[in-house]
């Protein structure tokens, strides 16, 4: 598409992505960095960008893309791998507490951003999408390039592990 | 206990608006039905919403904010310029080549009326009407020249006429006029020219070009030149007499 529209089309986004690119570098100035990257990226390829596809989900996969090549995305990278091969036995374990247990604390708004930010990067990013952006799963799988049966079973994952961290918090506020 | 076999990946599918309609209804009936599942729907959905607050949790600066602004509106404010800079360049130099093309034109009347003057010396019959007679000279051109000019008094001068012949000039037929002085032949060219045309040729001064001394003035469309090797006060005391003679 013509760069012309880069700007009409592009700027709506800056607000979300700024937000998904915080949440997952956890710094201001990493995130400036990444959404600066993001932008030059897609101007540079918008040309290649097809019209009437899918804009957002193109720009978040750069952003994610971008942010995984990165320092702190190789670092979380790393560490997700381990994490995804014990998963399953955990998912079990979900289930063995109680949902009254964790009702209280998953409505306490601060509580369960402390534990999203705790969360694996991978499974933070997907949580953010689905539950923050409101994506479709397709178009989660479009901008994780995953097939959609891999989507909603590392979102099942996710949603398990961040219930987990709520149930093993005291219900008391949390002091961290 | 658990008496269904549901599990929340489904519940959440369900909540997510990922089942396809039908298994949407039987899971609405069923969460009506089963206080298993309504529990784990209610404290998913408590936590969707408390999610939610991820939502706009980290803002960008306002400086940011312009500085992408900027970066993304570079196409406009950066190219559009730059190919109005290269259209500008092209329209230039096509200007300057337009020039150029047209110079050599504009200069040619002198070399061609040196070549005219040269080729005139070196045939054996330079002039076409001999007559040291300028009452002979000038009706020798009419209906051989679309225009009239008058020739001086030359009794009592230094010049001697030896004749004329008809030229052409920018492919036009004028008059060529041979004159001797001390053994130095002059030629006085007169020709139509088109106004405008010659902006190259200075007017009444003598100047020199390839070792001639040239004299050049306009009279309305007519071009006078004079172009020979004698000295240049000689060239223009003949100029000054042929000016004076068709003013």
């Amino acid at each position: 598409m013509d760069p012309e529209f880069f700007e009409q089309l592009a700027m709506p986004l800056f607000d979300s992505l700024y937000n998904l690119a915080h949440w997952l570098t956890g710094d201001r100035i990493d995130a400036e960095d990444l959404v600066q990257e993001t932008y030059a990226k897609a101007l540079k390829g918008f040309r290649s960008f097809q019209e009437g596809t899918n804009l957002r989900a193109w720009m978040f996969r750069i952003l994610r893309n971008t942010f995984l090549t990165s320092r702190t995305g190789l670092m979380a990278r790393n560490t997700l791998s381990l994490e995804e091969e014990a998963e399953e036995a955990e998912i079990r374990s979900a289930h063995a507490i109680t949902p009254e247990s964790v009702l209280l604390q998953s409505e306490n708004q601060q509580i369960v951003l402390d534990a999203l930010g705790a969360l694996p990067v991978h499974y933070r990013e997907i949580i953010l999408l689905c539950e923050v952006e409101e994506m479709s799963y397709r178009e989660i799988a479009e901008v994780l390039s995953l097939p959609i049966g891999t989507v909603m079973s590392r979102l099942s994952r996710a949603r398990n592990s961040l219930r987990d961290m709520l149930a093993t918090r005291p219900p008391a506020r949390a002091t961290i | 206990m658990k008496n269904c076999d549901c599990d929340a990946a489904t519940l959440a599918q369900y909540l997510d608006g990922e089942l396809p309609s039908d298994q949407a209804n039987r899971m609405q009936e069923h969460i009506g039905d089963c206080p298993h599942c309504a529990a784990e729907v209610s404290v998913l959905v408590s936590m969707k919403r408390s999610l939610h607050a991820a939502n706009r949790h980290f803002t960008p600066s306002a400086e940011f904010r312009r500085k992408i602004q900027q970066q993304a509106s570079r196409p406009r404010s950066k190219w559009k310029p730059r190919l109005v800079w290269a259209f500008a360049m092209l329209a230039v130099i096509f200007a300057f080549s337009v020039v150029w093309l047209a110079r050599p034109r504009r200069v040619d009347p002198f070399s061609e009326v040196a070549d005219l003057h040269v080729s005139a010396l070196a045939s054996p019959n330079p002039v076409d009407v001999v007559s040291t007679d300028r009452h002979t000279v000038k009706p020798w051109f009419q209906g051989r020249i679309p225009f009239s000019f008058n020739i001086p008094e030359l009794v009592g001068t230094e010049f001697a006429l030896l004749g004329g012949r008809v030229v052409y000039v920018n492919q036009q037929p004028g008059a060529q006029l041979i004159f001797m002085v001390r053994q130095h032949a002059i030629s006085v060219l007169i020709y139509q020219e088109p106004s405008g045309f010659s902006g190259a040729l200075t007017d009444g001064n003598v100047e020199r070009h390839n070792a001639f001394n040239v004299a050049a003035w306009k009279v309305q469309n007519l071009r006078f030149m004079v172009i020979g090797d004698a000295d240049a006060a000689e060239i223009r005391k003949l100029a000054q007499m042929m000016r004076r003679a068709n003013e």
